[in-house]
Formats: structure tokens, C-alpha cells, sequence
């Protein structure tokens, strides 16, 4: 079985929302959809308010190479354009929808029917995934378009489905692969299409056999595509991770993914890249895992992007008393939760109730130099010591210790006997040192 | 026995004689010419390598007032004095430039803000800034967790344990900029120290409406506008439901304090104001 070969953890599986089926979530009375959903420049508003919109039509536009348009996920009138609070307390702008009904844009296929057939070429699927508005749902939210224009000096030869879902509790990509394994599989399909390769592994850890079997079965129809299965480690859904655990090749330090000829997309993101090219249908929909061991119910659903947390949160029952911290995303590397008024955004993946007990973090003891963060570490790096030199500012040795290459796992800080905040120090200084180089004249 | 002490001395003096003579030699050759007017200019100077004044420490001072003359050169710990003393030493003139101070613009103590989430992780206001708006609902206010404390070389910025915010002590403040640079919500300006270390500013950031503000913090500023109608002076500006005092033009009246309803405009070092004498009305 394969796996990558340096660090990783073992947090336990707790995929316990894993045999809810998907559900469809109730439209709320009002969404507020954000116009920074994706990494890089947010959107530009091209409705007004007092205008009406229909489901699936565009309400803004990308602003850069490195953007993505966004559309309404609701029909409706649109109330205001307004800096509305994310999760995380910080304002962004975002367009105030009035839902009235559930009409769709006509150029949608609403119907149940799988298509198979590829009519569109090349160039086309990569302008049809840009006038959609995919990004990766993996967590990164990068506009899945930029990732299928590799720059020329790099020559794909082969397509990553990233189906590891190595975080703990979150089960929306192992639910995509059970329910909707022909949609995927046309997606990784389309994908090799438009980078013109003809390789496309699915990467599965073993902690989903049913996912395994199932896809290894109905991959036989579509060819090129192997299922690869894969030891469970975390965390094996990092896009470097899951280039060495699958084709063994190593992302050079400060290199792009694709020097390894690897293009890496999320389950999510396939099943969106499919809905985009054989339905014509923008990405404004979302599946996400609403779990935690103290919730009342552990779910599955589609929502609509721009739904309040708070409308799911009452919709399964309300904040479960015992619950002390309510995170967005994995428990290792998702962001807590401070606004449950926030709205949900294209990648939104979970609502994890967290229990006291969970969360509080130990008070910190001194370093005793035992390595185990060095051994966990995925990217080789020796957080211990990028701990200390950050504390104490020095950025040069920083650089030299290749802080940059920190993917920000988590993994030093959940093997640390000492409860040493490895990572927020390492998180801070890594943004500095970011910071100076880019400051630096180019050569 | 003698012999070898003997051979061993005149050894080692004549190895010593010949390096030295290779180290004058090399020394000679390689020289580098420098301005002695630099080493002159660091004495002067308090050696803090503070980097207040935009250079790399003293010596880059040093080495830049020399070499571009005293108009872009400043150095705050030292102050006027420090410069006159350089000025005299390089044959320059200089201009007496109004000391600074640094002040802390919230006033948002734990009594008046209250904290509406439990953060637990590092606790650096740095690290806080980059994860959320803060553990107050106030997101432009001090998150009380000492980055300034930390970056003050002269110890006069402390986070006082009861208010949760920080204090200068304008008698140790430089006014180098330290805390400036350090604090993530910009919180803390440097300004002119005022006539008898008087100084009149809105001890608030919150740019929110009046209400959203209000409700996070009871001594915010709410955008109301009363300070600036009542300024005689146009020292005031109101900008993003947020006053400002411009010290440059402020003449210290103190109507604007008195009309604040929230307190959020702190007066310093003022005498305690009048009384109102009560006078009976049937008399």
C-alpha cells in the first residue's frame, strides 16, 4: 500500500457522519453571498440592488488571472451590497440576496441523467470551468481554471483525484465517491481532457473500503482512471503528500505541484468540474459534513453558498449544549468559528462541534528536545527550531530553515509532549518571512 | 634546561615580530578610509540601536548624517539636545523639533468591553490579528496581549493587569516607534507632547456605525460629530464614523472633551476642571 514517505500523524478516525446520506438543505429567507470565496483577488459585483436574479446566473466577476466569478445560488431580489462578517469576524463584501421561489437559469440541465459524452474540447472545458466558477474544494479554494493552465515550462503527464479525506470527521468527499461515483469519474475524465494527459489516479485511503471497491469497479468502464489505495495517515490530502504517496515524485522546494507533471483536484472539485462541463451548471452549490461527538445528529448535506451557518446549525437541531468550540472544516487544519452568523462559501466543508475537553489546550512546558515534531513533520522542516528562531525574529535563519515550505498541518504541534504552540509561532513567522522575500527586488 | 626556555622566548618573539611586521603591512595596505566624523557623531549618540529613526541602528545613523547632512535625520531617544550636540559637531545647524510621545487610541478596558469568545492558543496580539477580529466584539481594538510591551526597548509601554490595555510612561517614552510598528490593529500613535506635556486625543479606532460600535463598547467613538461642531480650531475630523484630533492645529480648549458622550477623547496632564459653582436662583 502506498503512502508518503516522511512524517505524518495518526489522529483518530471518527468519521461517525460517514453513513448519512447527502440531503438537500432547506433555502434560507435571505443568503449573503461573499465575494472573496476563492484564493486571490475577490469578485467584482455586476448586479445592483433591486435587481432580480435567477438561480445560476452570474453576479460577479473575477478581477484578475487569479480569481473566480461568483453566482447566485438563490432566486430572488437582491437586497444590498454590504460588508458582511465572515467565520472569523473580519468584513467582506458580499451581495444580500431575498430568496422568492426556486427558479433556475434556463442553460442549466436540471435532469437526473448521467452524461457520459465529452463534446466539448480542450480549451473549451478549461473556459467553461472559468465561466462556472470552480475553485478547489480541497480547502485552498484555488481557482481550479489556473490549475489547468499550467505555466510551459511544465509538462503534465497525469491527474491526482484527491479522495484521501485524511482529515478526521469530515466525510462530504467519501459520501460524492459512494453516491455519485459516475459523475466523478466523467469528472477526473474531463480533466485529463483538458490537460491532455491520459492518466487519472484516485488516491483513497483505506479507511473507506466501501469507496475502494466501489470505484475500482466502475473505473474498469472509464479508461486511463486507476484507483489507488492508500495507507491512512495524516495528512495525505496535502497536495505535496499525495503526489509522493501516489506517483513517489517529490514537489521541489518553493516549486510549483505540476514540476512533477501531477495535477492534483479534490472529489469535490471533480464533481463540480462535471456539473460545470456536462450540466452547464455554475458552482453554487456545496456538500459539507455537519458532525462532532457531542452533536445531536451527524449529517450530510448540498447547501447553497451564502446560507448562514446559523440557518444549519437550527436546522440539525441547534448548538449542542456541551459543545465549546465550533470549527469550519477539520479539526486539524479548519478555522474556528466565531461568527455563526457568517454565511457558507464555495468551500466550506463542515461544522464540527468540538466538546471542552477537545479543544483546551494544556498549558506549555519547556522543549525537551525529544525530535517527535522533526519525525511528524511531512515537508522535513525542524519545527522545534523554527520555533525558537521565531520567537527570537530571526528571519535569515528562518529562510535558511526553509520555513516557506510549511504547509501548515499541524502535525508538530499535535505530536508535541509539551503542548508547545509549534504552529502558531511557525504560522507567524512564515508570513514574515513570506513577506521579505517577495519585498525583495527580482532578479 | 635553560637553553630551551631561552630558544623557545626568542622563537616565539622573533614569529611575533615577523607577523606583526606582515599585520602593519597588510594592515597599511587594505586601509579604509572612514570619516572620523562618524565615530564622532555615534558618541554622541544614546546607543540604544533602537531603529527609531529609520536606520539599522546608531552607527547607520551615524553614517547617514554625515554623509546626507541632519534635514532627514532624527534621532527620537536623544531628542533635541542630542541633535544640537551633532549639529555643533559636524558645523551644521538644526531645527528644535516639537518632542513626541506615543499614546494608546482605545480605551476599551475589560470593564467596558466585554470579551465575547475565549481565544487559547499563542498569546501574541500578532498571532490573534492573523486568526480573527479578536476576542471583543470590537475588532479595531486592542487585543491586550503586550506585542507592545515586548517591542519596547525602554520599558515604558506596560499592559496595566486591571484595564487589560496598555500604559505609557511619558517619562521613559522616546518616542522611537517601536510600539507603532509592533502593535497589529494600529493602534498606537506618536504624538507631539504637547504644551506642559498637555495633550487632548480620541482614545479610540472603531470605525463601525455608532450603534454596532456602541454595543461592542461602551467608550468608543460613535461618529456622532458633536466634537467637531463644537472645535473652534477645525482640529477635528470626522472620517468613517470616526473622530480625529489633528494636534497640529488642536489648542488644547477641551470643549471637545466635554461634549464626548462616550469619553472616548482622553485628556492628559490638564488641571481638574472647574466646579460648577451651584448658585441658588431665589436669592
Amino acid at each position: 500500500m502506498r503512502t508518503f514517505k516522511m512524517g505524518g500523524v495518526h489522529p483518530a478516525d471518527k468519521k461517525i457522519s460517514k453513513d448519512a446520506a447527502i440531503e438537500k438543505l432547506p433555502i434560507p429567507k435571505t443568503v449573503y453571498i461573499s465575494m472573496g470565496q476563492h484564493l486571490g483577488a475577490p469578485a467584482e459585483p455586476c448586479v445592483a440592488p433591486g435587481d432580480k436574479v435567477k438561480v445560476g446566473q452570474l453576479i460577479a466577476n473575477a478581477t484578475g488571472f487569479v480569481s473566480a466569478p461568483v453566482h447566485s445560488s438563490v432566486s430572488g431580489t437582491v437586497k444590498s451590497i454590504e460588508m458582511v462578517k465572515d467565520l472569523a469576524g473580519k468584513p467582506g463584501k458580499a451581495v444580500v440576496i431575498d430568496v422568492e421561489g426556486d427558479e433556475w437559469v434556463d442553460t442549466i440541465d436540471r435532469s437526473e441523467t448521467v452524461v457520459k459524452e465529452i463534446t466539448l474540447d480542450k480549451k473549451q472545458i478549461v473556459e467553461r470551468i472559468k465561466e462556472c466558477g470552480v475553485v478547489g474544494l480541497g480547502g485552498a479554494t484555488f481557482p481550479t481554471n489556473v490549475k489547468l493552465s499550467p505555466p510551459p515550462t511544465a509538462t503534465p503527464t497525469c491527474v491526482i483525484i484527491n479522495g484521501a479525506e485524511c482529515e478526521p470527521y469530515l466525510t462530504s468527499d467519501y459520501r460524492v465517491m459512494i453516491e455519485k461515483p459516475d459523475q466523478l469519474l466523467i469528472g477526473g475524465t474531463i480533466l485529463m481532457k483538458a490537460l491532455g494527459v491520459d492518466k487519472c489516479y484516485i488516491g483513497i485511503e483505506e479507511n473507506k473500503p466501501e469507496a475502494i471497491k466501489l470505484l475500482t469497479e466502475k473505473a474498469k468502464e472509464y479508461p486511463g482512471v486507476e484507483v489507488v489505495k492508500l495507507k491512512k495517515k495524516y495528512p495525505q490530502g496535502g497536495e505535496k503528500q499525495l503526489i509522493d504517496a501516489v506517483i513517489g515524485k517529490k514537489v521541489p522546494s518553493m516549486g510549483l505541484p505540476v514540476d512533477t507533471g501531477a495535477v492534483v483536484q479534490n472529489v469535490g472539485t471533480a464533481f463540480a468540474v462535471y456539473e460545470a462541463v456536462q450540466k452547464n451548471k455554475p458552482l453554487f452549490e456545496g456538500i459539507m459534513t455537519v458532525t462532532g461527538d457531542c452533536s445531536q445528529e451527524q449529517r450530510n448535506f448540498v447547501h447553497r453558498v451564502g446560507t448562514p451557518l446559523s440557518f444549519i446549525m437550527e436546522h440539525c437541531g441547534g448548538v449542542p449544549e456541551d459543545a465549546a468550540k465550533i470549527i469550519s472544516g477539520g479539526p486539524m487544519m479548519g478555522k474556528a468559528i466565531v461568527n455563526i452568523d457568517a454565511p457558507t462559501l464555495k468551500g466550506t466543508s463542515s461544522i464540527l462541534y468540538l466538546t471542552e475537553a477537545q479543544t483546551k489546550r494544556k498549558p506549555e512546558s519547556n522543549c525537551i528536545r525529544c525530535g517527535k515534531c522533526v519525525g511528524a513533520c511531512p515537508m522535513g522542516l525542524e519545527p522545534y527550531l523554527l520555533n525558537k528562531l521565531g520567537r527570537n525574529n530571526m528571519f535569515d535563519e528562518l529562510e535558511a530553515h526553509k520555513v516557506y515550505d510549511c504547509i501548515e498541518c499541524g502535525c508538530c504541534s499535535f505530536s508535541c509532549p509539551a503542548y508547545i504552540p509549534l504552529l502558531d509561532t511557525i504560522r507567524q513567522s512564515k508570513a514574515a518571512v513570506m513577506k521579505i522575500m517577495k519585498s525583495r527586488p527580482k532578479k | 634546561m635553560t637553553n630551551t626556555i631561552i630558544f623557545t622566548i626568542a622563537t616565539l618573539a622573533v614569529l611575533g615580530l615577523l607577523l606583526a611586521i606582515v599585520l602593519y603591512i597588510v594592515a597599511q595596505k587594505f586601509k579604509v578610509e572612514e570619516d572620523p566624523r562618524i565615530d564622532i557623531v555615534e558618541s554622541k549618540l544614546p546607543g540604544a540601536n533602537c531603529g527609531g529613526c529609520g536606520k539599522a541602528g546608531c552607527r547607520a545613523f551615524a553614517e547617514a548624517a554625515v554623509k546626507e547632512g541632519l534635514d532627514k535625520c532624527f534621532c527620537p531617544v536623544g531628542g533635541n539636545p542630542t541633535m544640537q550636540k551633532i549639529a555643533e559637531a559636524l558645523g551644521l545647524t538644526v531645527e528644535a523639533k516639537e518632542p513626541q510621545v506615543a499614546v494608546v487610541r482605545c480605551s476599551g478596558s475589560c470593564d467596558k468591553r466585554k470579551k465575547t469568545t475565549v481565544y487559547d492558543g499563542l498569546a501574541t496580539c500578532s498571532t490573534i490579528a492573523s486568526l480573527y477580529s479578536g476576542d471583543t466584539d470590537c475588532k479595531f481594538g486592542c487585543l491586550g496581549r503586550g506585542d507592545c510591551e515586548a517591542a519596547c526597548k525602554f520599558d515604558a509601554i506596560k499592559i496595566n493587569p486591571q484595564t487589560g490595555l496598555p500604559e505609557v510612561d511619558e517619562e521613559k517614552c522616546t518616542a522611537c516607534g517601536s510600539c507603532v510598528k509592533a502593535c497589529p490593529k494600529g493602534i498606537i500613535e506618536l504624538r507631539n507632547k504637547g504644551p506642559k506635556s498637555r495633550r487632548l486625543y480620541v482614545a479610540c479606532r472603531n470605525q463601525d456605525k455608532g450603534a454596532v460600535a456602541r454595543k461592542a463598547c461602551l467608550a468608543a467613538c460613535i461618529g456622532c460629530g458633536k466634537c467637531q461642531k463644537v472645535c473652534a480650531f477645525e482640529a477635528i475630523t470626522v472620517e468613517n464614523n470616526l473622530a480625529y484630533i489633528d494636534y497640529t492645529k488642536c489648542r488644547m480648549c477641551r470643549k471637545c472633551a466635554a461634549e464626548c458622550p462616550t469619553g472616548a477623547i482622553h485628556e492628559v496632564n490638564f488641571p481638574p476642571r472647574p466646579v460648577k459653582q451651584e448658585v441658588p436662583l431665589n436669592k
